[in-house]
């Protein structure tokens, strides 16, 4: 090879150069979000490991059946009560926070969900 | 192999023949009928359709027992003229309870219902002089929330559609703002939304129960499904209330209040020759 002196540690510097985020944070994923939960609220509509990594299918669920199906009953249990499918009118009640609830994962995840074009987020 | 020009040619057009012939033959041994009695029968479907068509346009009071629900409005003008400050009234009601917003530049204007001309929400009414109450009054005009709705129709992500209670309702999660389906209302009743709606509403006094929309789609009158769906009147039939200008019901239930209206009073509908069937009926 011609002039491997120069290509190798070029190749070398450019592979750590690409990595670089990779060894810098050294697997350090950062510091884990801490959402702010309600305080006098201790269930949700499904158990909170569910919540965390299906609530936006049950977001896509619930808008197709209270706007295309036309079920607008109260058939989400939360406790002992029921509630209607609803993001402004049953979770943003007990989750009074964009900021310090979706937010915080969402920043943090770098997901950018549309819901607030339309949906009107809790007065903070 | 010797081959002649006029041996292939004659190959070629017997081919040609048994090809074009063959399958008819072939059509005819598998249906086992003559050409003739498959004709007619396919006769038969058409006709049906088109009574079915017919049933469905005659909607003033005909006894045509039908499945599901479809929801519908007398808007009686008599009672409008008797109460001149409804009109606004209704108009800002819905506007406030649905966030619409308030653009004055005529170019950006969104609107649910609002007054119009007698001529312009009627302009298949031909008259040489129009009589005074008409002249002088305007008729609340919105989504006719028709049984045959064109604007579903022209939507091609299904952002509008017909729900299970008649009413045309709006998807704003699905619609791309094509406008396919302001161009396919015949009677201008859809807005697009130009602008950011929120810069056209008062952030600080808005439903909270009710969503805003996005720069970017379509909207329009939405019958309160979000109200109806929970039992309640539309919001501006129960601001009407007891002067009973606007009456709500369900146009398949012959026992509902809107169809002993509709059985009392001779009713009209806006453009029927568009041919969309619309649930909006008016008592000039």
């Amino acid at each position: 090879m011609y002039d491997s002196g120069k290509i190798i540690p070029g190749l070398i510097i450019f592979v750590l150069f690409i990595t670089f985020p990779i060894w810098y944070n050294h697997g350090d994923a950062g510091a884990v979000p801490q959402p702010e939960l309600p305080k006098n609220v201790k269930e949700c509509v499904l158990p909170i490991t569910e919540m965390r990594s299906d609530h936006m299918q049950l977001l896509n669920e619930w808008r197709d059946e209270v706007l295309r199906t036309g079920d607008r009953s109260f058939d989400v249990k939360i406790g002992d009560k029921m509630y209607q499918k609803s993001l402004m009118n049953t979770c943003m009640q007990c989750h009074t926070s964009k900021k310090k609830f979706c937010d915080k994962c969402h920043t943090y995840a770098s997901v950018k969900p549309y819901c607030w074009d339309c949906h009107l987020a809790p007065v903070e | 192999m010797d081959k002649k020009r006029r041996d292939f040619l004659k190959i070629a057009g017997v081919t040609t023949l048994a090809g074009l012939g063959g399958t008819t033959v072939v059509d005819r041994l598998v249906s086992g009928s003559s050409p003739v009695q498959a004709r007619a029968a396919q006769e038969v479907d058409p006709a049906e359709h088109g009574a079915g068509e017919q049933t469905a346009a005659s909607g003033h009071g005909e006894e045509v027992v039908k499945s599901g629900k479809r929801l519908g409005m007398v808007v009686d003008l008599r009672k409008f003229r008797k109460h001149p400050e409804l009109l606004e009234k209704v108009k800002h009601v819905c506007h406030a309870e649905h966030n619409v917003p308030d653009f004055p530049n005529k170019k950006d204007v969104v609107k649910w219902i609002w007054p119009t001309g007698f001529e312009n929400a009627f302009p298949e009414h031909s008259s040489y002089h129009l009589d005074e109450d008409s002249e002088d009054n305007k008729v609340p005009v919105f989504c006719n929330h028709c049984d045959s709705p064109p604007c579903v129709k022209a939507c091609p992500t299904r952002a509008t559609f017909k729900n299970k209670d008649g009413i045309v309702a709006m998807d704003y999660h699905r619609c791309i703002g094509c406008r396919f389906c302001m161009a396919a209302c015949p009677y201008g009743m859809r807005s697009f939304n130009w602008r950011d709606p929120r810069a056209g509403l008062d952030m600080n006094n808005i439903n909270r129960r009710f969503p805003t929309r996005m720069r970017g789609v379509v909207e329009k009158c939405n019958f309160c499904a979000e109200r109806v769906g929970l039992g309640e009147q539309p919001k501006c039939v129960e601001v009407c209330g007891e002067t009973k200008a606007m009456i709500f019901g369900n146009l398949n239930d012959p026992k509902s209040e809107i169809r002993k209206v509709l059985k009392e009073n001779f009713t009209i509908q806006r453009k029927p020759s568009a041919g969309t069937h619309p649930s909006v009926f008016y008592i000039v």
